[in-house]
């Protein structure tokens, strides 16, 4: 990204009407209105219309202990808290020296309360800005052998930071250090700047600053990368497998291999935490598919990707392929090609999937793709590191599809079984992570924190169901949540019903339907109440309760229970 | 044209981009108090666009001290000219 803070600041100008809205409210002890119209100047460019609420200079603590001050009014759903690196440091020079070794405790201490104060009051998700490096070199190295050094308790606060991350659900951490480290002080810091007007940030650093928010905010609502398709020939290794053969590809030691080898055991990283790899190549297949079956400096294999697509094909349409096995939208997509053509036609074609320019030189690769910050993400799960062995088998199924031609005989001999179960404290975050990741299938698109699941799951006048799925191939994990809420006496609603589409057409709409009418008669319903919310994504389930016998009232669907019929379903229920 | 003359131009087209106003004319007396849209926060964006455009950096007394275009001009020259 290569946005000055000028060129932003236009986007302020422009028509934001139709764009999706974010309620957010800042909260900083430096300057902060830069940086609130770089957050919205930014955001415009992703499609986001960020309505910020900004506190008044210098009073975060004020603000949050106030139970009347504006922020709880405004009811954000983000509060971005920014406390600067130089106020730090000034609190740190006013302790006393033998203070100074408890001072990351107590700044710990104090965060901790302040989240304590504003989850007591409203529901929101919190961000905190952690602190960039100030090397004051009053020890000079020494300030790394003593714990009275305001490196010691500024790298110590960040590191606790992240272990609060890990203990508050709702706590989050946007890493401002990382962004220094990449860009350095001598470039984010202008100290005519801050003298003058208490901004700590220099003017073009921003926009970088209002990226990783940003970033952050995409990836809440939704809208974060699934997988990643890759070109093979000097985008894995360096050469053409075609013209130079297997022995002479650069991987490994060979010529600039290194630059090819470090790619992809960053590409494998980003599988082992769940990001589905594909292939799109102009090759022969059996070429292609050669160095991963025989080369030893390989660090990807062939089971590494869910899908391989290598032909002479044009990519769009391989890439279009590779969208219909996976059947997750282009706009959860990315692809990495060095070549400039290819990569203009991809986006050409389908101007919905990522396709980052690739710096000419494979040993920018890297440094150019960490900062481009691509996978950003909410919660990591098992279930992500199962991801690409649930694809594959999944593409197994389909081919044993193929050799059926009646359905129903297809169905009986995938030999399904299901779990239902109430969410509990082991399902509880995967529960939450489908709510937030699934668009299609998905009839009212309610996103749940981890936090807000725990809540429903203890209500006493909700129910909250989850349904995993196996067959003989494999297990498919949690397929479904449901969660039901009293409307009154007679009336159990239907607040949430979501189904991975991995499971589309095999029967797990009529099987999580008749766990929904038992739960009505056994808590003493006569009627399922349902609502279809219809979004750009969600078109598939709009005649979803028509389909399923109930009937249209006003804006919402109603079922008697005595007049639902059960389907047959191939799908065994599973006891615990 | 003068130097000062071509100065007070180009600094006149900055003023036009940061403060998005193609009619605006400023002249050598101007200070915020006549010119809408010229506050404390684009005044910092006038500044950096000032110091990129002729590449030039202002001191910190400098920037504190500019009480009119002209005073910011003069500052400019001098800079040139050192």
């Amino acid at each position: 990204m290569n946005y000055s803070f000028a060129e932003i600041k236009k986007n302020l100008k422009k028509d934001f009407t139709g764009l999706k809205e974010i309620r957010i409210a800042v909260l900083s002890d430096s300057s902060s209105q830069l940086l609130c119209q770089s957050i919205k100047g930014y955001a415009f460019t992703q499609q986001l219309n960020v309505n910020i609420w900004e506190a008044e200079y210098n009073s975060i603590r004020h603000t949050i202990i106030d139970e009347d001050s504006g922020l709880y009014e405004f009811k954000p759903e983000f509060v971005i808290i920014f406390q600067s690196s130089k106020k730090l440091l000034n609190g740190f020079y006013s302790q006393p020296f033998p203070e100074r070794a408890t001072f990351a405790d107590e700044h710990l201490q104090m965060i901790n309360n302040l989240v304590d104060t504003i989850n007591n009051r409203i529901a929101c998700n919190i961000i905190y800005i952690n602190f960039p490096e100030i090397n004051d070199s009053v020890f000079g190295n020494y300030n790394n052998k003593t714990n009275l050094s305001f490196t010691y308790q500024l790298r110590k606060i960040n590191f606790e930071l992240m272990n609060l991350a890990q203990r508050k659900a709702n706590f989050h951490i946007c890493d401002l250090c990382a962004l220094q480290s990449v860009h350095g002080s001598l470039n984010m810091f202008k100290p005519q700047l801050y003298i003058n007007t208490d901004n700590v940030l220099d003017i073009d650093a921003l926009p970088y600053l209002a990226k990783c928010i940003t970033d952050m905010l995409l990836a809440f609502s939704g809208k974060f990368k699934k997988c990643l398709v890759l070109d093979l020939d000097n985008t894995l290794w360096g050469g053409i497998i075609g013209d130079d053969g297997i022995e002479n590809i650069e991987i490994g030691e060979l010529g600039i291999g290194k630059a090819f080898t470090e790619f992809q055991k960053w590409i494998k990283q980003l599988k082992e935490r769940g990001i589905i790899l594909a292939v799109s190549s102009k090759n022969d297949e059996k070429i292609a598919k050669e160095p991963f079956e025989k080369h030893p400096d390989m660090v990807l294999k062939l089971e590494d990707f869910a899908v391989f697509a290598a032909n002479w094909e044009n990519k769009a349409d391989n890439i279009r392929y590779i969208q219909s096995v996976l059947n997750i939208g282009y706009d959860s997509m990315v692809f990495f090609d060095d070549n400039p053509f290819e990569r203009e036609l991809v986006k050409k074609f389908i101007p919905e999937i990522t396709v980052p320019d690739l710096p000419e030189d494979p040993a920018d690769y890297l440094p150019f793709l960490y900062s481009q910050n691509i996978f950003e993400t909410i919660s990591f799960t098992n279930e992500d590191v199962a991801r690409t062995k649930l694809y594959r088998e999944e593409a197994d199924r389909t081919i044993l599809k193929r050799s059926f031609v009646n359905e129903a005989e297809f169905l009986k001999s995938l030999e399904m079984t299901a779990l239902v179960k109430q969410v509990d404290k082991f399902s509880l975050p995967r529960a939450a992570q489908l709510s937030q990741r699934s668009n299609q299938f998905n009839l009212r698109t309610v996103r749940y924190t981890e936090e807000q699941m725990r809540a429903i799951s203890a209500a006493n006048d909700k129910f909250a169901l989850t349904i995993s799925l196996k067959d003989k191939f494999g297990d498919y994990g949690m397929v479904g949540l449901t969660i039901l809420e009293k409307m009154n006496n007679s009336d159990l609603f239907i607040n949430t019903w979501i189904m991975s589409c991995r499971v589309l057409k095999r029967g797990v709409e009529d099987f999580m339907m008749e766990q929904l009418v038992n739960i009505a008669r056994e808590n003493g319903y006569t009627s399922l109440i349902g609502e279809y919310i219809p979004t750009p994504k969600n078109n598939m389930v709009k005649d979803h309760y028509k389909n399923l016998g109930f009937a249209a009232q006003e804006s919402l669907f109603k079922l008697s229970i005595y007049d639902y019929v059960p389907k047959v379903t191939h799908i065994k229920k599973d006891s615990d | 044209m003068t130097t000062s003359e071509q100065i007070l131009a180009e600094v006149n087209e900055i003023f036009k981009d940061v403060l998005e106003n193609e009619d605006l004319v400023i002249l050598r007396p101007s200070t915020a108090e006549d010119i809408d849209e010229w506050d404390s926060l684009t005044h910092i964006q006038l500044v950096v666009g000032i110091e990129k455009h002729f590449k030039i950096r202002f001191t910190s007394s400098e920037i504190n001290k500019f009480k009119n275009v002209g005073e910011m001009c003069d500052a400019i020259l001098n800079k040139l000219e050192k």
